[in-house]
């Protein structure tokens, strides 16, 4: 018999250590799941629950905000949060998107790409409500009222900066054997980029534009001060204009009951639309792959 | 005294037709190249001549500087800044590191299969016509066929005729090697750079790629970084030992095999170093 075969048996002192740390670290783990979840559960429960009688009334997707103890509905903010989201997306997406191709693929570690990471995680990590004050004194304050357009771009400013730092991530992701790979065949670089390089990261970019559209759709703060609120139909981008977020602010503010059971069911059709938009985007990436 | 080593490389060796190297029409030729890693000297004063349709092999130590050498031939370093390189590499008696030439149509015309696979993130088919159309218009059918044509070289069409619009990434290791062979053969380069294509891959693999390499010598040059010596001694016309980021033997594969010149040479290829 040699000498290794005798040490390895069960009863090995190293052997059980390893076994009861990793029972342990297998439980505390297990219990933080539990942890997270549990608020999760209770959160979006909450919300179903409250917000689940005004989502099944009709009344809320084609009647106007009413006033306290009238009968109406969300329509007006719905139609408001979507142009606003859209329009906020559209302008941040592409700028987002090229600046960080630009981090990765151009500027790399150059200092101006370093100032520019360095910039863009504080723009990132800023109180949304700056975003808001900024458009405010740039645009709204000089053209002298609240509009849509100063609206969607307070939340453009927002999405800029997380399309940026996850294309930025997620290009550097790609491995340089790819690139190196592509540029063998005689490839430019921006052939490159366009079809292997965004194709590599495609999941990951659109994952980051997903976060962003997510978080815009919840914003207040920045509303606030720049698209303000309607409480009447309207798609004029140079007026103000009624949206979610501010509606439910208003309304969970408010004494009023009726108010309040239209907040919930605004911030539930919030939460359900951010969930479904990730999973169609989800199940139509999983088909392409 | 002959090592069992050296008797067994010895029997691998091709009965000798090649013509002398200075005989030779040279495609690519490297005047007192040095090639540095920020402040890392990786090669020096290298020169040497690969001939036109012949398979060249570089041998040597890992570290020696045979992968960085071969993608000088294409200018592969120019991706990234810190690396730099001196001197002249000329192909059909133009440099192609000066300053000023068009990376892109030099790497058209000088294909590259790397070790690691790299399919991109595309289907199979898609995978060899991406390469074709950065340089061809070509109509559905010839595609098709340069596509066929490609991975029946390959030794592959059998295996993926079925699921050309699959994604390449669903492919095995060797499988992928060799889809990355056939993209690279169907733009229909000159000149093939191998950086140790078969490290990845299974005898069978391995056999079928050395065969190709065979098959392509009648029309471009072959240049192929190895660390199989018996692979070098099977495919290539000519080999380079290096060692140090120095060319230390150059000449007929045979020769070197056989009768190395050099001490280091010999005390490498019989497995007494490296």
């Amino acid at each position: 018999m040699n000498g290794a075969a005798a040490v390895i048996n069960a009863e090995n002192p190293l052997y059980r250590s390893r076994k009861r740390t990793n029972i342990l670290l297998l439980t505390v783990s297990g219990l933080a799941v539990l942890f997270g979840l549990f608020w999760l559960v209770w959160i979006l429960g909450t919300l179903l629950y409250e917000g689940g009688y005004a989502l099944a009334r009709a009344a809320l997707y084609y009647q106007m905000t009413p006033p306290p103890g009238a009968d109406g509905g969300l329509a007006n903010a719905i139609v408001g949060s979507l142009i606003l989201c859209v329009v906020g997306t559209l302008i941040g997406t592409p700028v987002g998107v090229l600046a960080g191709t630009y981090l990765a693929e151009f500027g790399k570690r150059s200092w101006l790409a370093a100032a520019t990471r360095f910039l863009n995680d504080v723009l990132l990590s800023a109180p949304s409500i700056v975003m808001g004050l900024f458009v405010y004194s740039v645009y709204v304050a000089r053209v002298g009222h609240f509009s849509g357009w100063a609206g969607s771009l307070a939340l453009a400013l927002i999405v800029i900066p997380v399309v940026v730092r996850t294309t930025d991530d997620m290009l550097k992701l790609v491995p340089n054997s790819l690139r190196e790979a592509t540029a063998a065949l005689g490839c430019p670089a921006w052939k490159m980029i366009v079809f292997v390089t965004y194709r590599a990261a495609s999941t990951g970019i659109l994952t980051g534009i997903l976060l962003a559209v997510a978080r815009i759709s919840g914003e207040t703060a920045p509303l606030l001060f720049t698209a303000l609120n309607n409480q009447f139909w309207s798609l004029n981008m140079n007026a103000p204009m009624s949206n979610l977020p501010t509606v439910i602010f208003q309304f969970a503010m408010s004494p009023y009951q009726d108010w309040h059971r239209l907040a919930w069911g605004g911030a539930a059709l919030i939460t359900l639309t951010v969930l479904v938009l990730n999973i169609v985007a989800r199940s139509l990436f999983r088909r392409t792959d | 005294m002959e090592t069992t080593a050296n008797r067994m490389i010895r029997t691998t060796v091709r009965a000798s037709t090649a013509p002398a190297l200075q005989d030779l029409q040279p495609k690519l030729q490297v005047r007192g190249l040095n090639f540095f890693y920020g402040a890392y000297q990786a090669l020096r004063n290298i020169t040497l001549d690969i001939p036109e349709r012949k398979v060249t092999a570089f041998i040597g130590p890992s570290g020696c500087g045979k992968s960085t050498l071969l993608r000088t031939f294409n200018r592969m370093y120019s991706l990234y800044p810190e690396q730099r390189a001196e001197g002249e590499v000329l192909i059909d008696g133009e440099n192609l590191l000066t300053r000023n030439r068009d990376i892109s149509l030099i790497r058209a015309k000088i294909g590259m299969v790397f070790q690691k696979p790299t399919p991109f993130p595309m289907s199979i088919y898609d995978n060899i016509s991406f390469g074709v159309r950065l340089y061809e218009r070509l109509s559905k059918r010839e595609m098709d066929d340069r596509v066929e044509q490609a991975l029946t070289r390959a030794g592959l069409w059998q295996e993926v005729r079925n699921k050309l619009h699959q994604s390449g990434n669903g492919l095995s290791g060797g499988q992928q090697q060799r889809l990355c062979i056939a993209r690279c053969i169907a733009i229909q380069p000159e000149v093939l750079l191998l950086d140790e294509p078969c490290s990845a891959l299974d005898p069978i693999s391995t056999a079928r790629v050395e065969e190709l390499i065979h098959e392509l010598k009648s029309d471009y040059t072959v240049v192929i970084v190895t660390h199989n010596m018996q692979q070098a001694a099977r495919v290539s016309d000519f080999t380079a030992y290096m060692y140090l980021g120095e060319l230390i033997e150059y000449g007929a594969t045979d020769s070197i095999f056989i009768k190395p010149s050099r001490k280091e040479t010999e005390d490498y290829i019989t497995g007494r170093f490296g």
